[in-house]
């Protein structure tokens, strides 16, 4: 009586051994399997899957969104460039002479690159013809206008500059230091919240993403409670269970990737025009900086990640509870 | 290939379900278990295929001791034994050939392997022309096929049926006996709990009998 089943178990045995790349094989056919059926449990139905995908796009859309702003903002305010002037007016009646030993003088200070001297009579001609008020400064006895020394820095750096600029006005002969760091220094600081806001509204969003994909995947592991009981009652493993709600996961989160990248081009093909005409007023050959391939590429696996990581969320709060009864 | 040892089982409530309970059986044997509907008949297969762990004594299966069988390892030993139940546990929305092929999946088989180990287990139960159907277009006593053909479709050393015809009527009830008396030829371990005397008395084979959560060995 003995004698069948251990025959029985050791042809078992055989094929477990010489069915290794069947097995892989099989395994990664599984796997194809899990993910079709997954995906078009999903298509089946689409209206309520849409919704969950435009959510979840309009989640990932939001910071994406917001950083391209920031980018486009960095770019245009970089283009103010790396040159900065810096114009120490000198006081009045100050001798030539020495006011251009002081603008050979600056030269050899290493924050400096160059200089130049524009007496105040060179000043009050230079004023004459741009601003019209020639007549008006015929009638002044003497001229208002004060010798400057224009002065190109070496640094753009504007914590440096700011150094630079109170040395500068340490000169016996320098009456005011005129550059305008403050709004420089506005914009680093926008620029700096800007990244810290899109860091932020990235991150609740992202756990928004997690929380929206994780309760999905609960009612579906609901949804299908008796067939887990089912599949685990004839030996399904873990890993066997989990599979299928990991690429319902994947999915939700690919196809939300897919909303946000079409919402995020949508939103800057509209933008581009209008935003193209404004900033050329400062930089003629401004272009809106768009998703490139390699953003793509982040934002689709971004999406992907997060909705694997909500199911797996999920799935580990919920499937061990569901047990054969 | 099974045995228990003093096993006894209360469930958290306080339900003595099984009583110092020790029997054993030898591979290739075929035993009814019998007795009143809440003698402990289900809860000893629950044991088996550690849907149950027990609060005393002892449970092995093939030499293994279930006690030490972790969390992890269960799958495995739910795969070397063949379960059918009274509720067929069927999935409704797969085919029949899909319901057949979820143990073979589960444990990695090929394509090929699964087409036909599925078609030789759906032959054997007689529903070779059904396997493209749904289960709810069967009667209950091929649904009821169906389950065994997925308990027997990985070869499993052991068959374990939970009042296998407990919905039939007495000719189907006697075909699905039959179908485990032949699986029982060719040396699979099979028990079969049920109330339906008359079966079990002349199917002539060895009979345990619980009562209560107690069991006593019937004498043939
Ligand atoms: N999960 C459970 N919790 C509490 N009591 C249970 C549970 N399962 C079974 N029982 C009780 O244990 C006893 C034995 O049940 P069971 O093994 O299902 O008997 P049988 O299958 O012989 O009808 C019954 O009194 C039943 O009410
Ligand atoms: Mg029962």
């Amino acid at each position: 009586m003995t004698k069948t089943p251990a025959s029985s178990k050791s042809s078992g045995a055989t094929t477990a051994v010489t069915s290794f790349r069947a097995k892989a094989l099989s395994w990664a056919s599984h796997h194809r399997r899990v993910a079709v059926e997954s995906l078009s449990s999903l298509l089946a139905t689409w209206l309520t899957s849409l919704m969950t995908w435009l959510v979840i796009g309009i989640a990932l859309a939001l910071p994406i969104i917001l950083y391209l702003m920031l980018v486009n903002v960095a770019e245009i305010s970089g283009e103010w460039d790396g040159q900065p002037r810096i114009s120490l007016y000198l006081v009045h009646g100050a001798a030539e002479t020495e006011a251009r030993d002081l603008a050979q003088r600056l030269l050899e200070r290493p924050d400096i690159e160059s200089t130049s001297f524009i007496s105040s009579v060179d000043a009050l001609v230079e004023f004459r013809a741009i601003s019209g008020f020639g007549d008006v400064l015929n009638t002044l006895d003497h001229n208002p206008l004060p010798a400057v020394i224009e002065i190109r820095p070496s640094t753009t750096d504007v914590s440096q500059l700011r150094l630079q600029v109170t040395s500068l006005a340490g000169y016996e002969l320098v009456d005011s230091v005129a550059f305008d760091l403050e709004w420089i220094e506005r914009l680093f600081a926008i620029l700096q919240f800007g990244e810290r806001l899109v860091a932020a509204v990235g991150f609740v969003l992202a756990l928004g993403v997690l929380l929206i994909i994780g309760n999905t995947i609960r009612l579906a592991i609901e949804n299908r409670r008796s067939e887990i009981e089912i599949v685990k009652l004839v030996g399904g493993t873990d890993s066997f269970v989990r599979r299928p709600f990991l690429y319902l996961g994947f999915w939700y989160g690919l196809g939300g990737a897919v909303c946000a990248w079409i919402l995020v081009q949508g939103s800057l093909i509209f933008l581009s025009a209008p935003v193209e005409t404004l900033a050329q007023s400062y930089r003629d050959d401004f272009a809106l900086s768009g998703l490139g391939v390699l953003d793509s590429c982040i934002i689709l696996g971004t999406g992907s990640a997060l909705g694997i990581l909500g199911a797996l969320v999920a799935v580990s709060r919920h499937l061990k509870a569901i047990e054969p009864k | 290939m099974i045995r228990f040892d003093e096993v006894s089982k209360r469930y958290p409530g306080g339900k003595e379900a099984l009583v110092r309970v020790s029997f054993e059986l030898e591979a290739g044997e075929m035993v009814f278990l019998t007795g009143h509907s809440g003698a402990g008949k289900s809860t000893m297969m629950k044991l088996i295929i550690l849907m149950e762990r027990p609060s005393q004594g002892q449970v092995f299966l093939a030499g293994t001791n279930l006690s030490r069988v972790s969390r992890r390892q269960i799958p495995a030993v739910r795969r070397s034994v063949g379960v059918v139940f009274q509720n067929h546990q069927l999935l409704f929305d797969r085919t029949v050939f899909d319901n057949v092929a979820l143990p073979l999946a589960i444990a990695g088989f090929g394509h090929r392997e699964v087409g036909r180990r599925v078609r030789a287990a759906l032959s054997k139960v007689g529903l070779s022309d059904k396997e493209k159907l749904f289960p709810v277009t069967l009667s209950g006593g091929e649904q009821q096929r169906v389950g065994i053909a997925r308990a027997v479709v990985n070869k499993p050393a052991v068959l374990l049926a939970d009042e296998p015809t407990g919905n039939l009527d007495p000719e189907l009830s006697k075909e699905i006996m039959d179908l485990f008396h032949q699986f029982n030829q060719v040396g699979v371990t099979v028990m079969i709990a049920t109330h339906d005397l008359g079966l079990v008395s002349r199917m002539k084979r060895r009979e345990l009998k619980l009562d209560h959560g107690r069991l006593e060995e019937v004498a043939l």
